[in-house]
């Protein structure tokens, strides 16, 4: 199988001053041909199927993608949170400022979870532990990285909720998860999050679950968090107001590969991959009149069962005799812009 | 958040969901090696409760003092008949035979108990679940109190006021166990009740009955017959504490709890008249669970994969 | 939380109420005690006579009454075959079979936890299914043929233990394993089936994403919250061991409340019967409400409420 080219240095626009921190050429993470699938008694679900991307310091990259496309599973192979069985990792790297992740001791990788890389979840309430306090849960991360006593770890736990702007958070400590909304929740899982100054921060879907305008608050102070910290962001998400907002550089994923890659103004100004495309086409607009909702037509692949050549040729209306036998590979469409079209050329032109 | 296994990918593309047949429960049972020894021990059970006269090699009620406590594998008396595979007991009979039809009157026992109490416990859970309000309240804070209460001494004060024999234990242990049913049921049709089809059902005019029996009580049909399987193993071992403590069936009947209760004088002398017939029990009981909780795992779809992947790595 | 406590105190009296008039209803409807004292063939005059001085002529509301005061008092009436007051002799009998019980559930409950939770952490594993086929085995044995094969074995073969009587350790191991045994397989059954669900749901992916270890992780974060249903489970295995002690008393000789509720049976003891029935009953009710204080307790959405 022809290895994906691995994406080159983005170009940063949040941060300049953090560009020349990672002068020396090392990428914050760098994911390559990775490959995960599941081993179920109905047939071998191919889940990942060969994605790269790269994340640099101070930058948010947004993975774009439907439901089933392979974008949650790929960041949990990163955390090597994978269940398994019956999941398995098959290939791939991940490497995290240059040390490889992937066959590491299961021990080191504990140190580093949590620690180096942090992941938010989508529904924050389900995602605490229902039996546990708050505010035990915070500090639980102090005492099992940094070793801190509990003392020492509740005023820590207490401050963090602070910095995620929870009022009354002395007191809130002590609550328990069900007693806070879904916002509050998604707030209490930032500060557990940073708790110890992760150098990553992957949030798989943190604001699908969530009202508009507590998702507007949250997505701020992420972004604050992300200014002050210096950190890199993992935005996973299939809204494209959010990733309109927040996110430098967009990776798009389909069927558990990536279609297309590149700075925020490319995918949106120059979509060059027509599912892509056909995204950007399904977002209504306020400023044309349109009687119809466009839709993608077709449903997302089998990934039991995944169609020969590329993935996304039942749905595509460019689809020629060399999409259904060939994968195409990523090609280089400008500066640090990559399509996996055959045709990426024709998409160019006609959008 | 699409996670494992292949519900959450929607369908095919061909646009229709896979469907588990019969058959295919069939053979996921059998792919596991104890659930499929546990099936065939349970049909030669079965057989021979039904061809008991056929399959028995003597009369177990025929008494031959010559032959007391012969241990097992002993050779019988008049030459080329079938040697006392198991041994006799005190009064000469035969130990296989009498372990063949005894296993015609604990099945029988188990079987038309698990009926009974399985009717009674899903209407009152059903009636429950679906009326909610006082009739709820009622049939639970009864469940409750049963529950806890320890069944054998139940059982033996209803026997007490009954007097033993083998109506009585059927009674007795029928009355016993609803609760667990009703439980069961009870909580299906809570769930059930709040689903969009029922109240569908509900706006195009059905009668509560029909709703009941026409949409309900087919969905709850398959967790009820697994606890009902369950249910019979215990129900087993239930008439066998009672005949062995001399409250539930009655000698000569060939009951395997009496059976070891009359070993138990001979326990050093003559070790296989309780041992064997516990074995029986033992052995019946636990295929009875197997199955049940394999069957279990088969019919949920949540823990089905795990179930059925679990020889392949 | 107080008035929880509060509740269930009176719940737990108005069980035991309902409990005693059961108790007096089946008293009543079991048939005339008293030939059984007397002798079958006594004359009807005679046993009329002794009816009125058992005060069993008299208006069954009046003999509910006189039975319920005299319960709450304490006194439950004079055994037929002792001729003592039948309370002091069922009180005096449980010691033993309290003793019993607590050795079975030292013994059974750590190890099934420790077995459910070893069994979750590998599921499919060969320990699982050693360990499942093992609770398998609990479920499906007889008490007393499992207390006859051991007495068979280890006793009489092996000569280690006693097989019969009341005192130490060498006294009580062969009942408390034979008790065990039973809930030892229900609860580890029920231990890994609510651990496995924990570990299912969302927060126990967040909990690795963490960095806790897998140990962490089920010991922890799961088996706080598979408590729950695992002391419920415990709550009914209670009634399970006092199942079980009528017949492991019976077959080892244990001269415990179980026994004593045998024999009573077995001679059609009417009075000795409630007293048994009572005090049984009445150790099952405290064991549920202290067992119910437990689980809210570890349950925080209802402590909240």
């Amino acid at each position: 199988m022809q290895r994906e080219e691995i994406v080159a240095m983005p170009e940063s626009n949040n941060t300049p001053s953090d560009q020349q921190i990672t002068g020396n050429g090392g990428h914050l993470l760098e994911v390559s041909d990775l490959h995960v699938e599941f081993r179920t008694s109905g047939g071998v679900v191919k889940a990942v199927n060969g994605v790269n991307y790269i994340l640099d310091e101070g930058e948010t990259l947004a993975i774009l993608g439907e439901s089933g496309s392979g974008k949650s599973v790929g960041v949990e192979a990163v955390m090597g949170i994978v269940e398994s069985p019956p999941g398995f990792v098959t290939a791939g790297s991940v490497k995290f400022r240059g040390t490889e992740l992937r066959g590491m001791e299961e021990d080191q990788l504990c140190k580093i979870r949590g620690h180096n890389i942090a992941m938010i979840f989508q529904e924050a309430q389900a995602t605490l532990d229902p039996g546990f306090t708050v505010g035990h849960q915070i500090s639980e991360m102090l005492r099992l990285h940094r070793g801190l006593s509990k003392e020492e770890a509740t005023k820590k736990s207490v401050e963090l909720m602070d910095r995620v702007q929870i009022p009354f958070a002395v007191e809130r400590a002590n609550d328990y998860p069900h007693q806070f909304s879904g916002g509050m929740c998604q707030r209490v899982m930032i500060a557990m999050a940073l708790a110890l100054d992760p150098d990553v921060l992957i949030a798989d879907e943190p604001t699908t679950a969530l009202d508009v305008t507590i998702q507007a608050q949250v997505m701020q102070l992420l972004s604050e968090l992300q200014t002050e910290t210096g950190m890199g962001i993992i935005l996973i998400t299939h809204d494209m107001s959010v990733i309109a907002d927040v996110a430098d550089r967009v990776v798009v994923m389909y069927a558990g590969r990536v279609v297309e890659t590149g700075s925020i103004h490319q995918i949106f100004d120059q979509p060059a991959h027509p599912y892509t495309v056909g995204l950007m086409n399904c977002v209504p607009r306020l400023d044309r009149k349109e009687d119809n909702l466009n839709i993608i037509p077709g449903s997302p692949p089998n990934p039991i069962n995944l169609p020969a050549g590329c993935a996304f040729h039942p749905r595509c209306s460019l689809a020629r005799e060399r999409c259904l036998s060939e994968t195409p590979v990523s090609a280089e469409v400008g500066p640090y812009h990559q399509s996996a079209c055959h045709f990426f050329e024709e998409v160019l032109v006609g959008h | 958040m699409n996670n494992t296994g292949s519900q959450d990918f929607g369908e095919s593309v061909e646009g229709r969901p896979s469907k588990i047949s019969w058959l295919r429960y069939l053979r996921g049972l059998f792919s596991d090696t104890t659930t499929a020894f546990a099936i065939i021990f349970l049909v030669l059970i079965f057989i021979s409760t039904v061809a008991a006269e056929v399959v028995a090699p003597y009369d177990p009620i025929k008494t031959n003092l010559r032959m007391r406590n012969m241990p097992p594998l002993t050779p019988a008396v008049e030459d080329g008949s079938f040697p006392h595979v198991l041994g006799t007991d005190p009064l000469g009979r035969d130990i296989l035979s009498r372990l063949i039809y005894g296993a015609r009157v604990s099945l029988l026992v188990g079987l038309s108990s698990a009926l009974v109490s399985g009717t009674l416990g899903t209407i009152l859970g059903l009636l429950a679940g679906y009326y909610r309000g006082i009739v709820d309240d009622l049939i639970m804070r009864l469940v409750d109190f049963q529950m806890g209460f320890p069944f054998l001494l139940l059982a033996l004060l209803v026997l007490l006021a009954l007097g033993p024999g083998f109506w009585s234990v059927i009674f007795v242990l029928a009355i016993v166990r609803w609760m667990v049913y009703a439980r069961q049921a009870r909580g299906m049709t809570l769930a059930y009740r709040e689903t969009p089809f029922i109240d569908a059902a509900r706006v195009l005019g059905c009668s509560d009955a029909r709703i009941i029996f026409r949409h309900l009580l087919p969905n709850m049909a398959s967790p009820l017959l697994i606890l009902g399987t369950l249910e019979v193993a215990g129900l087993i071992l239930g008439e066998a504490a009672l005949s062995f403590l001399g409250f539930g069936l009655q000698p000569p009947s060939a009951s395997w709890g009496l059976m070891i209760s009359g070993g138990r004088q001979y326990l050093s002398s003559a070790w296989w008249l309780a041992t064997i017939p516990g074995f029986a029990i033992f052995f019946t009981a636990l295929s009875l669970n197997m199955l049940a909780s394999s069957l279990r795992s088969i019919t949920d779809p949540l823990h089905r994969e795990r179930w059925l992947m679990k020889g392949s790595d | 939380m107080t008035i929880f406590i509060i509740r269930r105190i009176l719940q737990a009296a108005v069980v035991t109420l309902i409990t005693l008039s059961v108790v007096f209803v089946v008293g009543r409807v079991v048939g005339d005690p008293v030939r059984i004292v007397i002798g079958i063939e006594a004359e009807e005059t005679r046993v009329q006579e002794v009816r009125d001085q058992l005060g069993l002529n008299d208006p069954l509301t009046v003999q509910y009454w006189r039975f319920m005061t005299g319960a709450l008092r304490g006194e439950m009436g004079t055994s037929f075959w002792t001729r003592t007051p039948t309370m002091p002799m069922v009180l005096e009998r449980l010691p033993a079979t309290i003793y019993l019980g607590v050795v079975t559930a030292l013994l059974a409950f750590p190890l099934a936890i420790l077995l459910g939770a070893t069994a979750a952490l590998k599921p499919h594993s060969w320990a699982d299914r050693l360990i499942n086929v093992t609770a398998l085995g609990g479920v499906s044995i007889v008490e007393f043929w499992l207390a006859l094969m051991l007495i068979l074995v280890v006793a009489v073969q092996i000569g280690w233990f006693k097989t019969s009587g009341y005192g130490g350790a060498e006294y009580v191991i062969l009942p408390a394993l034979t008790l065990a045994y039973k809930p030892i397989g229900r609860i580890s059954q029920m231990a890994r089936s609510a651990i496995i669900d924990e570990l299912r749901k969302p927060y126990i992916k967040a909990a690795r994403a963490k960095g806790l270890s897998e140990q962490q992780v089920v010991f922890t974060h799961a088996l706080k919250n598979a408590a729950i249903p695992i002391i419920t489970t415990t709550g009914d295995e209670v009634a399970t061991i006092l199942n079980g002690a009528m017949v492991v008393e019976t077959v080892f000789g244990w001269p415990g409340v179980g026994l004593l509720t045998i024999n009573a049976l077995s001679r059609r003891d009417l009075p000795l019967v409630e007293a048994t029935v009572f005090v049984v009953t009445g150790m099952i009710i405290m064991t549920n409400m202290l067992l119910d204080v437990a689980y809210t307790y570890l349950n925080p959405r209802i402590r909240f409420q």
